[in-house]
Parts: structure tokens; C-alpha cells; sequence
């Protein structure tokens, strides 16, 4: 893509999503933060451990697939 | 750019909640701006930035007074809105709701139809997040490479880059839906 064709997708860009109008928030949100301060910090699930275990075996046994999850990252 | 009090940061390091509060109460309408920025959908905004404030809370002991709250914020906002982007569905980000809340376009070309701009848009939540919020930010908001660039962590040689292969895909949907951009 040359540098005309990417000023063209960059203009239809701007046309599709207009930039954001800077906006304060609709309620106070410290009660929120304090709320979610004072709750347990939440375990990861199991899924989640069993998920990164098969990567870090994955990759052990095929290390070449190391770029491909990086790249995917 | 507002400023802390003398020995707000230093406290706030420390784990003291009325140094956090002084800070968030002095930064949230700017974090909030810059999460609204990248997420585009008021709600999740809001919850994103108590999101952020809460990951800013657990990690004040590492925390370096010495180099400022706001772009150290700033970062950690720009990870949590990524995080929101990874787990949101495409379908909630097309949702018809989010795109009322954003404003009309004004001066848009008369040759890009309301249909090219529609699949535009959703061509574009299509786009890996981390694609994503580098283009959103560098493109649709016209920000500094290099502001985006200690937003997100990473070089602006990579911010550069990215914005590439996100237009570089972008294009490629488009013209697979028989769009010519």
C-alpha cells in the first residue's frame, strides 16, 4: 500500500468515526472505585490456568510457534 | 495538566486511600476522556476507568513519584480499555446504540456514501484491538505518534506500524465486499 492509498483509507477512516467529543462522566464514579477496592480480588478460573498451561507446553514442544502467538498477541 | 499537591504522590505510593482519592478526583475526567476516546460507548467508559483506577490503587507500590502520575495512568487506562476491546464482542461494538451516541458527520465527503461509512466503521471493530487502538487514536483522533506511542507502551516506530496493517487490513475487507476505498 502506497502512501496515497493509505491517506485515502486514513480520510475514509475519519469519515466513518468521528473523533470523540471530550465528555465528563455521567455519575460520581468513587463510590464504584471504593466498591471495587473493598471486594476479594477474583482467582483466575480454571480455564484460564489450564489455557496457559497448554501454551507454555505448546510452545515448549514447538518452539517456531512462539512468532505465531506473538504476532496474534 | 493539573498538578498534585505537595506529597500527594508520595503517599499515594505508600497505599494512603486519601492521597488515591485526591488523585482520582484530579485525574478522572482526563482518564475518563482518554478511555471514552479509545472504547467509543459512554458505559463502558465508565466502567473502564473505575477499572483503571482500581489496577492504578493495587499498583501504587510501584509507582515512581519522580515520574508523574498522568502518563503512568495514562498507560494503564490505555491496557485496561485494550482489555475491554479484546473481550468485546464485534456484534456489541456495531450495536446500533453506540453508534447514536456518536456524533453525525458534518462535512463528510458527499462521494463516501452513509452505506461506505457504515461498513467502514464496522469493517474497522473487525480489526485486532491492539490494530485497533493504535489507528483509532492515531488516525481518528489525530494524536502524536509519540503521545500514542507512551499511551500504549510501546516505540512509535511500532505505533507506526501498526497504524499500517490496520489500514492496510481495513482496505482489504472493504475490497472484499466489493468496496473500492
Amino acid at each position: 500500500m502506497n502512501e496515497d492509498e493509505q491517506n485515502r483509507m486514513k480520510r475514509l477512516l475519519q469519515q466513518a468515526l468521528l473523533p470523540v467529543a471530550d465528555a465528563e462522566p455521567a455519575r460520581d464514579l468513587w463510590p464504584d472505585v471504593l466498591r471495587t477496592l473493598d471486594a476479594e480480588p477474583a482467582s483466575p478460573p480454571w480455564y484460564d490456568l489450564a489455557l496457559a498451561g497448554g501454551l507454555v507446553a505448546l510452545t515448549a514442544f514447538f518452539p517456531a510457534a512462539i512468532p505465531v502467538f506473538l504476532y496474534f498477541l | 495538566m493539573e498538578h498534585e499537591p505537595n506529597g500527594v504522590l508520595s503517599r499515594f505510593q505508600q497505599g494512603d486511600l486519601e492521597a488515591f482519592e485526591s488523585l482520582f478526583r484530579l485525574h478522572q475526567r482526563a482518564l475518563h476522556g482518554w478511555i471514552l476516546r479509545i472504547v467509543r460507548n459512554p458505559t463502558a467508559a465508565e466502567d473502564v476507568t473505575v477499572e483503571t483506577f482500581w489496577r492504578i490503587y493495587r499498583a501504587h507500590a510501584r509507582f515512581n513519584p519522580a515520574r508523574g502520575f498522568e502518563g503512568w495512568a495514562r498507560q494503564i487506562a490505555s491496557h485496561a480499555a485494550l482489555d475491554w476491546l479484546r473481550a468485546a464482542r464485534p456484534e456489541r461494538e456495531r450495536s446500533p446504540q453506540i453508534i447514536e451516541d456518536l456524533p453525525a458527520p458534518s462535512a463528510a465527503d458527499a462521494a463516501v456514501t452513509a452505506e461506505i461509512r457504515r461498513k467502514t466503521a464496522q469493517a474497522f471493530g473487525r480489526l485486532p484491538p491492539k490494530l485497533r487502538i493504535a489507528a483509532t487514536l492515531a488516525v481518528v483522533e489525530e494524536l502524536p505518534h509519540k503521545e500514542v506511542a507512551e499511551a500504549l507502551g510501546v516505540s512509535v516506530a511500532a505505533v507506526k506500524l501498526r497504524v499500517f496493517r490496520a489500514l492496510r487490513m481495513l482496505r482489504k475487507d472493504l475490497e472484499q465486499q466489493g468496496i473500492t476505498p
